[in-house]
C-alpha cells in the first residue's frame, strides 16, 4: 500500500524576470489501488504536475511538499523517484538512439530491482507483455523511441509501466494522438498494470475518451495551476457534456 | 602552408609545435619495444633500405619533414605463409615532453599467404611526425590496431599509407584517445584486384582535444572493397573531432564495392565534430558505393528519460556511449584488444568532461 501526497504544491519556470508560476497550490492524494483522472484544457498546469513529481530540471518547486509514503520526494533525485516507485508515462518520450529496447528495459529492471533480472525469465516476461499490448517482437532491437510512430511510442512507455510494476504510475496525455486501436491496447495494459490493485494511477488526460476504456474512481478539474473540482467519474461526464467553458469564466 | 588549404583547414596549425614550418624544438625521443612471435623480425634499417619510399611517398609537408629528419627506420617483417596465433605489439613511447619534436619510420611488411595481427601502441609525451608503410604480400592478411593513448600534451602527425597485394585483407582500427593534437592520415591502395580493405575507428576527444582522421580509399584497380566506420564520442569545452573521409574510384577501378561511414557523438555543450565524406567516381560500373555521416547529442531530456526509468545519471550515460561504440569495437573481431578499449572509453567518460 503506497500513498503519494502532494500538498499545497506551488511550481515556476524560468528564472528571475523569465520566472513564471504554473502550480499554484495543489492538493493530491493518491493511493495504490485507486485511479484518478486529472482533466483540464491546455496550459492549465497538467503535465507541470506530472513532470515536477517526477523531478523534471526545468521545473522549481517554489512551495509545498510531494512525499511518497512518508518520504520526500522533492529531495530525491530523477532516478531515486524511480526506485522509490515512482513512473511517469510521457506525452512525447525521448529518442535515445544507440540504446535497444531490450537493453534499455533490462537496465532500467536491473536499476529499480537491485539485481539484474534472470535472463531466461525475464525474455519470457518481455514477450508476453510485448504480446499483450500488440507489439512486434522485432520491436526489442530497434533503438529506443527511435523512429517510432505515436502509437508505438505510446506502447512501448505502457511496455515499461507492465514490466517496471511502480507503486504509483503518472500517465501524461497517453491518450493523446491515438487511434482506437491504440488507445484500447494502451487502455488495456494500464488496467491489467492495476488489476493487483497495488498500483495507484494518475492519469493526465485532455479528453474524456480514454476514460470510456479506464474507468476513474475520483476525477479533479484542473483550471489554470490548481484543481477546481473533484467529484466521481460522474464528473466526467458532465465534462464531456459540458466542456471545460464554465471553469473559465470569470468569477464576478 | 597557411592553414587555409583544404587538407589543413580544420587542423589548428599554432598548435603543431611547429612540425609544418621547421620551427619545431629537436630533442624528443621515441623508443619502440616489440613483443612478438617467434619467426617475425624487427629491427632499425637505413633510411636508405630500398623498403622506404616503396609505399609512401611524403604527400604533405609535415610527411615530407618526417621523412627528412628520420635518421632510421623500423622494419617488422612477416614471413610468407606465416600464420600467427598471437598479436605483434609494437610499442612506441615518446619521451621528452611537449615541446620536443621526433621523427620516425616504419616499415611492415606481410609476406603472401601470411596471417597477423599487429598492435600499433603510442603512448608517452612528445612531438610526433611519423610515416609509416605497410606492404600486404599477395592473398595475406593484417590486422592492424593503431592506438593513440598518448599523455596529455602530445603532438602526432602521423602518416599510413597501407598497399594490398592480390586478395588480400586489411583491417585497419584506429583508436584515437590521448594527446593534445593528433593527426591521423591512413591511406590504401590496391596493387592488384581482389583486395579488402575495412578501416574502423574509435575517437573520444576531451576538453580541448583535437583529433582528426583522414582517410583515402584510392581504387585504382578492378574488384577491390572498402569499408570504412569511424565513430567518436567528444565532451567538454573546445574538444574537436574531425573526420574526413575520400574515395576515389578510378575509371579502370570496375567492379569497386566502397561504402564509409562516421558517427559522432556530442555529449555536452562546447564540443565540435567536423565530418566530411567525400566521392568521387569515375566509373559507373560499380558494385556499391555510399557513405553517410551524422552528428548526434546526448542531452539532458535523454538523460531525464532514462534516470526516470530508475538508472542512475552515470549509469545512464555509460549506457548510451558503451551501445555507440559497442558494434564498432566488435567488428575488430579480437575481444583482447576491444575490451581493454572499451574500459579505456569507460574511464573517460566516468572522468567527465575536463
Amino acid at each position: 500500500m503506497a500513498t503519494l501526497e502532494i500538498r499545497d504544491l506551488h511550481v515556476s519556470v524560468g528564472a528571475g524576470e523569465e520566472e513564471k508560476a504554473i502550480l499554484k497550490g495543489v492538493d493530491l492524494t493518491v493511493s495504490s489501488g485507486q485511479t484518478h483522472a486529472i482533466m483540464g484544457p491546455n496550459g492549465s498546469g497538467k503535465s507541470t504536475l506530472a513532470y515536477s513529481i517526477a523531478g523534471h530540471p526545468r521545473y522549481t518547486v517554489t512551495r509545498g511538499s510531494v512525499t511518497l509514503d512518508g518520504e520526500d520526494v522533492l529531495s530525491m533525485t530523477v532516478d531515486e523517484r524511480a526506485r522509490a516507485g515512482l513512473f511517469l508515462a510521457m506525452q512525447y518520450p525521448v529518442e535515445v538512439p544507440g540504446v535497444s529496447v531490450s537493453n534499455f528495459l533490462r537496465s532500467a529492471a536491473t536499476a529499480l530491482r537491485g539485481e539484474a533480472p534472470k535472463i531466461r525469465t525475464w525474455v519470457k516476461e518481455v514477450k508476453a507483455e510485448m504480446t499483450a499490448l500488440g507489439i512486434d517482437p522485432a520491436f526489442s532491437e530497434r533503438n529506443v523511441n527511435e523512429g517510432f510512430s505515436g502509437g508505438e511510442k505510446k506502447r512501448h512507455e505502457i511496455l515499461q509501466l507492465s514490466l517496471l510494476k511502480p507503486a504509483i504510475a503518472i500517465l501524461d496525455e497517453t491518450d493523446s494522438g491515438l487511434d482506437v486501436d491504440a488507445l484500447r491496447a494502451v487502455a488495456e495494459g494500464v488496467n491489467r498494470a492495476a488489476e493487483s490493485g497495488e498500483l495507484g494511477v494518475l492519469l493526465i488526460t485532455h479528453y474524456t475518451r480514454i476514460l470510456q476504456y479506464i474507468r476513474p474512481d475520483f476525477v479533479h478539474v484542473f483550471v489554470a495551476g490548481r484543481i477546481a473540482e473533484e467529484g466521481g467519474p460522474e464528473l466526467a461526464d458532465r465534462l464531456e457534456a459540458e466542456g471545460y467553458e464554465r471553469y473559465l469564466q470569470p468569477t464576478s | 602552408m597557411t592553414g587555409r588549404e583544404e587538407e589543413w583547414r580544420f587542423t589548428p596549425l599554432r598548435r603543431l609545435a611547429g612540425l609544418h614550418d621547421a620551427t619545431f624544438t629537436p630533442g624528443g625521443r621515441i623508443t619502440r619495444t616489440l613483443h612478438a612471435p617467434e619467426g617475425v623480425t624487427g629491427g632499425v634499417v637505413s633510411m636508405d633500405d630500398p623498403r622506404v619510399g616503396a609505399v609512401l611517398t611524403p604527400f604533405d609537408r609535415i610527411s615530407a619533414q618526417a621523412r627528412s629528419a628520420a635518421t632510421e627506420a623500423y622494419a617488422v617483417v612477416i614471413p610468407a605463409a606465416a600464420v600467427l596465433t598471437e598479436p605483434i605489439r609494437l610499442t612506441v613511447t615518446g619521451e621528452g615532453g611537449r615541446d620536443a619534436a621526433a621523427f620516425g619510420h616504419t616499415l611492415i611488411e606481410v609476406g603472401a599467404h601470411a596471417e597477423a595481427t599487429l598492435i600499433l601502441d603510442h603512448r608517452g609525451t612528445v612531438t610526433y611526425a611519423d610515416n609509416v608503410e605497410v606492404n600486404i604480400g599477395d592473398n595475406a592478411s593484417l590486422r592492424l590496431v593503431t592506438i593513440q593513448d598518448w599523455d596529455g600534451d602530445t603532438v602526432h602527425a602521423a602518416h599510413q599509407r597501407i598497399r594490398l597485394g592480390r586478395d588480400a585483407r586489411l583491417r585497419h582500427a584506429a583508436v584515437t584517445l590521448g594527446g593534445s593534437l593528433v593527426r591521423l592520415f591512413t591511406t590504401v591502395e590496391y596493387a592488384e584486384r581482389g583486395g579488402d580493405a575495412e578501416l574502423l575507428g574509435v575517437y573520444f576527444a576531451d576538453a580541448g582535444q583535437h583529433l582528426e582522421h583522414r582517410l583515402v580509399a584510392d581504387h585504382t584497380v578492378p574488384d577491390c572493397r572498402s569499408r570504412v566506420e569511424y565513430r567518436g564520442a567528444l565532451q567538454g569545452a573546445d574538444a574537436h573531432a574531425v573526420w574526413v573521409g575520400d574515395v576515389i574510384i578510378r575509371a579502370a577501378a570496375t567492379g569497386t564495392d566502397t561504402y564509409e561511414l562516421n558517427r559522432n557523438l556530442i555529449l555536452t555543450d562546447g564540443a565540435r565534430a567536423d565530418s566530411i565524406p567525400n566521392l568521387e567516381i569515375e566509373t559507373g560500373e560499380v558494385v556499391g558505393a555510399g557513405h553517410a555521416s551524422a552528428t548526434g547529442r546526448f542531452d539532458d531530456e535523454q538523460l531525464f528519460y532514462l534516470q526516470s526509468r530508475g538508472i542512475p545519471a552515470e549509469e545512464a550515460r555509460r549506457l548510451v556511449v558503451r551501445a555507440f561504440f559497442a558494434t564498432l569495437l566488435q567488428k575488430i573481431g579480437d575481444a583482447t584488444i576491444s575490451d581493454p578499449l572499451m574500459a579505456a572509453i569507460e574511464t573517460r567518460l566516468a572522468k567527465g568532461p575536463a
